[in-house]
């Protein structure tokens, strides 16, 4: 297993007057051996960034490595991929065997019988008997079309694998069961891992480390339990307010300024940091801190860094990024 | 060229206003299709296998005269000199002159333009005035599996007209009211009762295919969330209907009924060969057949035009109607 | 269903077995009509020139004395063949443009996308005509300008579907295992798009057949002596006053034929389209009668009692009868999974299921009103400015082509009888009510100005321009970001406690229950299985669905280092409800009973009611995850 790292990697849509920054110089590794949950909201650029690793949307500035070498342009792809929604995810005219034997790199196995072998090898990794090849996805469920793309993603033999939303769009009673096979297969595979949901609760099951992102830009980075329990970023607090969380009362603490706030727009993100115009702890409330405004937040390169002038909502924090950042 | 860069400058200022920014990028469209259409035009003449002045002379004619002919109509210059010359003379209104009359190509299509268009126009008002009412109608009684008899009469009448070509609804309507009960005119454009079997024969089908439309994308928006709202309103079915189906099944139709309604310009070319309508229709044909490549080229043009025409309004309408087209438009 | 199926379901219509029956006839006579009376049809008869129709010539004789029946019969084979000919190469061309863009690339293929944009808006006629001139008259000159004719429509659809499949996400993971282009274009693109390229092609066989008859109707196509349908329509054309069989013979051919290959795509389109879901047809819940212990009738502040509601449609009923009663000011939450019913009871609840759904109750009173038996025609005024309706997608909850004040000024213009300009002064104040910024200027947007929160609050709004007794609010989150959906969910408990309004939120997410209700309804194939006041929820839930679903989704709470409930099998399939308890074939506590009887929904006599044998019992802890669907 390798370690998968984003080196300010920036992707760009359209051009001109609709042009748009999806993922703006973004920092992020995926060490190796480890989860790392992705969270932010529709529109962060979290998907994109997944796309953009595994080849399917170019890349516009910045590296994309692994182990320090950027990824191999053909031949076997070290990164897979699963998608979110399991009915659009599997071609309807194949059966899920060759589905998943498409995947098997050139050479890894020989013959039809190896294939087969391997194809059934496969299903039973993800919980499924292995005669199960000869269907078509429609006579599977969901959570069923889930795992067989699970095992497609598996096929390749990948370094890293990156799932994108992938119990988002399946029925509650099966989420369950999706989350629980991904902590399996960590676990005895010890897989990298790159898990991107909008969902904080979800992340915080299957993660080693998270990573929020926000209008492109990864806004706080650390080890899940610390950004759990003592989160920088006041929009990670935001997000952790919003979550769920058993027998709560909907307590809103937020200013008013910043309940009406809008959300930002994608294509015309704000100048400085992006999270100003609806930062509970930025201009909006504290008139003095025009700071984030005009100047985009960095993150400080420790170990759990966050992206705003004043983290941790210590208002003594100076505004001037620390020498040496990665986002410079 | 300053021209250009103080349009340049106004079209900066002025690119703040979607609307304007529409208008600017549909008529930059229009510009790229008439080129694109003059070229085909200037093209499909020298791509004729052969010698067209040859062609059009007949095997017969001296060398000296094809030489001659050839000469007068530029066809001895290089190709790219030719192309410049052509597309002058457009500019200035000289489309050329017809091979065997003689006359200007613009003379004769001056000539025929008016009873074509006539005949186009009142085919297309007649099919949008029949069709959508009955679309709407139709979409309204037979919605949700109602009616199933009135659908398939609906569907099953407006497939057989759909299918039959207009030449022959033309032939079909002369043996009807011509041959066997006498009520029109057989051929000609003399008065009013000339116009009604020509005009007829080019909206039935038209109109049959977009009352199809119609019907269909009604059906669609009534499934829509937003009619599901407009319900929870609890408003009167008229205005459900008319104020917030009907807008929205419009301008789904509206797409394909232009490609249909650009397609009824060019169905009048059968239509006048069956009335022998003294129009542009009759004159292309005949000029085909006769070679004279020069008027061919001409009309040709006119047609194009004709319905990158009909495909401005549309856009136009469309962006009136659906104020989300104007943005996405690109 | 496989294809093959299908395929074959086109001639199980009346429609289709007739167009194919026709086609076989109009193709059986293409080949053998010049073996059989190309002889008679050629035979010059210098006696009988031009002579009207006659039992002898059933459609007369043309200029040469030759019968015209019999050309028309021979004639088949070259308008039919020419015909196919010409799609062929349309559709060979039109495949070609049409996948180029997928496989030369963005940029080379934006291009082609444009030249075919630009040629598809020219009509096939014209096209047609301009290449007549350039191959010049005649068979040979037709068949390329007319199969060219049809080639960019053929494009632009291979070019529409291939785009849509390539989008799709199995392609976007063939390409991530490294399958090549062409590969990806052969195995996953081509075969999802086959079956309406091939209904399309059958259609534009049609097509050309009348636009070639067209053309050699203008004597533009087959040339002397050869002879098709359209050149015979064309020389009896000029002698229609003589002898009108003589063009009306070639008509009604070229009619049939045309219309054969049209009906035959026409069937087929309808066979192998998007298909309505098509339930199996299976007995209905055999008992739908006294579900649901009977509610004390005639609360005093009751704002909405139901009582054994059912939905159906035609023979499957997903609300199989279910009761509830709203006081004033509460807020009740239904949960459950996708098909259960909820969405379904909160529409027929709101008088808003359309034929063919059919609405039974025993009571449906709405503010001592009753729904059923009133037509609801008889009283929009009532439910329009007292019921206001939340629905998920803001995006396409709006009339895209509307400004939003206008919408909401519709209520008040229609309800209350107020004019314009009062009415939008009301839907601004209302928008300002939900808290969006600059609600004047906001009114005047369209929807898809508006952000995806903005939209649900104007939504609100919307139901605020009356005086609602009651918000239904149906699943009003789910398309929202998590930041914007708790301050709709605020918004809702605002309004809720400002005026006393009660709410009936539908979710399935527990959570979301948890912040808005008082008391959650837990919904399983087409019934309550529990209902209970949230404050008991995460200790006191009794039936093991509720238990279940409480565990199988993590919340900031959860153990990381337990796996998580699972839920074996499917949600059940409202199209076959199980005899007895739905839940018992996924339940871990279900015996033979359950199995056999449903379960009555009773009071447990401190405000809650449950429907389970067993319940209160817990399970044995689940081990293993393996089981799901595995059992199905």
């Amino acid at each position: 297993m390798s370690e998968l790292t984003f080196e300010d990697v920036t992707v760009r849509f359209g051009s001109g007057r609709r042009a748009m920054t999806a993922v703006d110089r973004v920092h992020l590794t995926v060490p190796s051996g480890a989860v790392v949950g992705l969270v932010g909201e529709s529109g962060s650029g979290k998907s994109t960034l997944a796309r953009a690793a595994v080849g399917l949307t170019p890349v516009a500035g910045g590296r994309i490595l692994l182990d320090g070498r950027p990824l191999p342009r053909a031949g076997r792809r070290p990164l897979q991929m699963v998608f979110q929604d399991p009915y659009s995810s599997l071609d309807p005219r194949m059966t899920i065997g060759s589905s998943i034997a498409e995947a098997i790199p050139r050479g890894a196995v020989t013959g039809a019988a190896g294939r087969r072998d391997e194809v059934a090898r496969l299903l039973e990794l993800v919980d499924l008997s292995a005669d199960r090849a000869a269907c078509h996805p429609a006579e599977l469920s969901g959570g069923q079309r889930q795992r067989v793309a699970l095992a497609r993603a598996l096929a390749g033999r990948p370094d890293v694998v990156i799932a994108d939303e992938i119990t988002s769009a399946l029925d509650v009673s099966i989420q369950g069961t999706v989350l629980n096979l991904v902590r399996d297969l960590h676990r005895s595979l010890g897989l990298s891992m790159l898990f991107i949901t909008h969902d904080l609760a979800v992340v915080r099951y299957v993660s080693d480390y998270i990573a929020v992102m926000y209008l492109g830009r990864i806004v706080e980075y650390g080890p899940a339990e610390s950004v759990l329990a003592d989160p920088q970023h006041p929009y990670t607090r935001e997000l952790l307010a919003a979550a769920r969380r058993p027998g709560r009362e909907a307590v809103d603490t937020v200013p008013a300024q910043v309940a009406e706030a809008e959300p930002a727009d994608p294509h015309h993100p704000p100048p400085g940091c992006r999270f100003h115009p609806r930062c509970p702890v930025g201009p909006l409330v504290h008139a003095d801190r025009a700071v984030c405004r005009d100047t985009a937040p960095t993150g400080d390169g420790r170990r759990h860094r966050a992206a705003c002038h004043f983290a941790g909502g210590a208002a003594d924090r100076p505004g001037v990024p620390p020498p040496g950042d990665p986002g410079s | 060229m300053t021209s250009t860069t103080a349009s340049t400058a106004v079209f900066a200022h002025l690119s703040g206003n979607p609307w304007l920014r529409f208008a600017a990028r549909r008529f930059g469209r229009l510009l790229v299709s008439v080129w694109v259409l003059v070229t085909a035009a200037f093209l499909m003449i020298h791509l004729i296998p052969g010698d067209p002045v040859r062609a059009a002379l007949g095997n017969t004619a001296p060398v000296e005269l094809v030489e001659a002919r050839r000469a007068t109509l530029g066809l001895n210059n290089p190709l790219w000199q030719q192309y410049a010359d052509y597309l002058r003379h457009l500019f200035a209104g000289d489309f050329g002159t017809s091979m065997l009359s003689g006359m200007p190509v613009s003379q004769v299509i001056g000539d025929r333009l008016p009873a074509t268009a006539e005949l186009a126009g009142l085919a297309f008002a007649l099919a949008v005035l029949v069709s959508i009412p009955l679309g709407l109608v139709m979409a309204v009684l037979t919605r949700g599996g109602r009616r199933r008899p009135v659908e398939l009469a609906f569907t099953s009448g407006s497939v057989l007209l759909a299918v039959v070509p207009e030449f022959l609804v033309a032939v079909g309507l002369v043996y009807v009211f011509s041959v066997e009960l006498g009520w029109a005119p057989v051929a000609m454009r003399q008065g009013p009762s000339s116009y009604v079997l020509p005009v007829l024969a080019l909206a039935l089908g038209p109109a049959s295919v977009l009352a199809r439309i119609v019907r269909v994308e009604t059906l669609a928006v009534l499934q829509a969330e937003y009619i599901r709202t407009a319900r929870a309103k609890r408003l009167p079915d008229r205005r459900v209907y008319l104020r917030h189906a009907l807008p929205n099944a419009l301008t789904a139709t509206i797409t394909v009924g232009g490609l249909l309604l650009g397609a009824m310009v060019a169905g009048t070319v059968l239509a006048e060969n069956v009335f022998a309508w003294p129009g542009l229709g009759s004159t292309i044909v005949s000029s085909i057949l006769a070679k004279d490549y020069p008027v061919v080229q001409g009309v040709v043009l006119v047609y194009g035009l004709g319905v990158l025409l009909v495909n401005l309004v549309v856009d136009v309408a469309l962006a009136l109607l659906d104020p989300r087209s104007t943005i996405r438009e690109s | 269903m496989t294809s093959r199926a299908r395929w074959a379901g086109v001639l199980r219509t009346p429609v289709g077995v007739a167009a194919a029956v026709l086609l076989g006839a109009v193709l059986l006579l293409a080949v053998c009509a010049p073996l059989l009376w190309g002889g008679r049809a050629d035979e010059v008869d210098t006696a009988h020139i031009l002579a009207p129709a006659s039992a002898e010539h059933w459609a007369g004789t043309d200029n040469l004395g030759r019968d015209i029946f019999f050309r028309v019969l021979v004639a088949t084979r070259t308008s039919v063949w020419l015909a196919l000919l010409a799609t062929g190469l349309g559709v060979a061309v039109g495949l070609l443009l049409g996948t180029a863009p997928l496989l030369l690339g963005p940029r080379l293929g934006r291009l082609v996308t444009a030249a075919v944009n630009i040629a598809v808006a020219f009509p096939g006629l014209l096209l047609a005509l301009s290449f007549a001139v350039i191959f010049g008259a005649g068979a040979s000159g037709a068949v390329p300008a007319i199969g060219l004719a049809i080639a960019p429509g053929f494009a632009r659809l291979t070019q529409t579907l291939s785009a849509t499949v390539a989008g799709r996400d199995f392609v976007a993971a063939a390409r991530i295992a490294g399958v090549g282009r062409i590969r990806v274009l052969l195995r996953h693109v081509l075969p999802n798009i086959a079956e309406p390229l091939l209904v399309n092609a059958t259609m534009a066989a049609g097509g050309s057949l009348l636009a070639f008859a067209g053309l050699s109707f203008l004597g533009l196509g087959v040339q002397t002596p050869g002879y098709d349908w359209g050149r015979l329509l064309g020389e009896g054309l000029n002698g229609i006053y003589l002898n009108p069989a003589a063009a009306l013979v070639p008509g009604v051919a070229v009619v049939l034929a045309g219309l054969a290959f049209n009906l035959v795509g026409e069937a087929a389109a309808k066979a192998v389209g998007p298909r309505t879901a098509t339930a199996p047809v299976r007995g209905a819940s055999a008992d739908g009668i006294a579900h649901g212990a009977d509610l004390p009738a005639g609360q005093a502040d009751a704002v909405l009692v139901v009582e054994d509601l059912t939905v159906s449609f035609g023979p499957v009923t997903p609300v199989r009868g279910v009761g509830f009663t709203l006081r004033r000011g509460e807020s009740v939450g239904i949960v459950g999974e996708s098909g259960s019913g909820k969405s379904l009871t909160a529409l027929a609840v709101a008088q808003l299921i359309e034929q063919p759904g059919r609405v039974e109750a025993r009571r449906l009173e709405f503010l001592g009103d009753d729904l059923l038996r009133t037509p609801p025609r008889a009283r929009p005024r009532l439910l329009g400015t007292s019921l206001a309706m939340v629905f998920q997608d803001p995006m396409t909850s709006f009339n895209p082509v509307q400004r939003i004040g206008r919408q909401l000024a519709e209520v008040a213009e229609q309800h209350l009888g107020q004019r314009r300009g009062p009415a939008l002064a009301r839907a601004v104040d209302r928008l300002r009510a939900v808290r969006i910024p600059g609600a004047a200027r906001r009114a005047r947007q369209f929807p898809h100005e508006f952000s995806g929160g903005m939209r649900q609050r104007a939504m609100i709004g919307m139901g605020l321009m009356g005086e609602p007794k009651l918000i239904i609010a149906d699943e009003p989150t789910t398309a929202l970001d998590v930041t914007v959906q708790r301050q709709v969910l605020s918004l809702l408990a605002d309004v809720r406690a400002a005026d006393d309004v009660a709410v009936l939120l539908i979710s399935h997410d527990l959570g979301v229950v948890e912040q808005v209700c008082d008391r959650v309804l837990v919904m399983y194939a087409g019934r309550f299985v529990e209902d209970l006041p949230v404050a008991r929820l995460r200790d006191g839930a009794r039936h093991p669905y509720t238990r279940a679903l409480l565990g199988a989704v993590p919340d900031l709470a959860t153990d990381r280092d337990q796996p998580l409930v699972v839920i074996p099998g499917r949600p059940a399939d409202p199209a076959a409800p199980p005899p007895g308890c739905a839940f018992a074939p996924r339940c871990p506590l279900a015996d033979d009973h359950c199995v056999r009887a449903d379960p009555a929904l009773v009071d447990d006599g401190s405000g809650g009611r449950v429907a389970c044998w067993h319940a209160d019992e817990r399970p044995e802890p689940v081990l293993s995850a393996a089981t799901e669907g595995e059992g199905r």
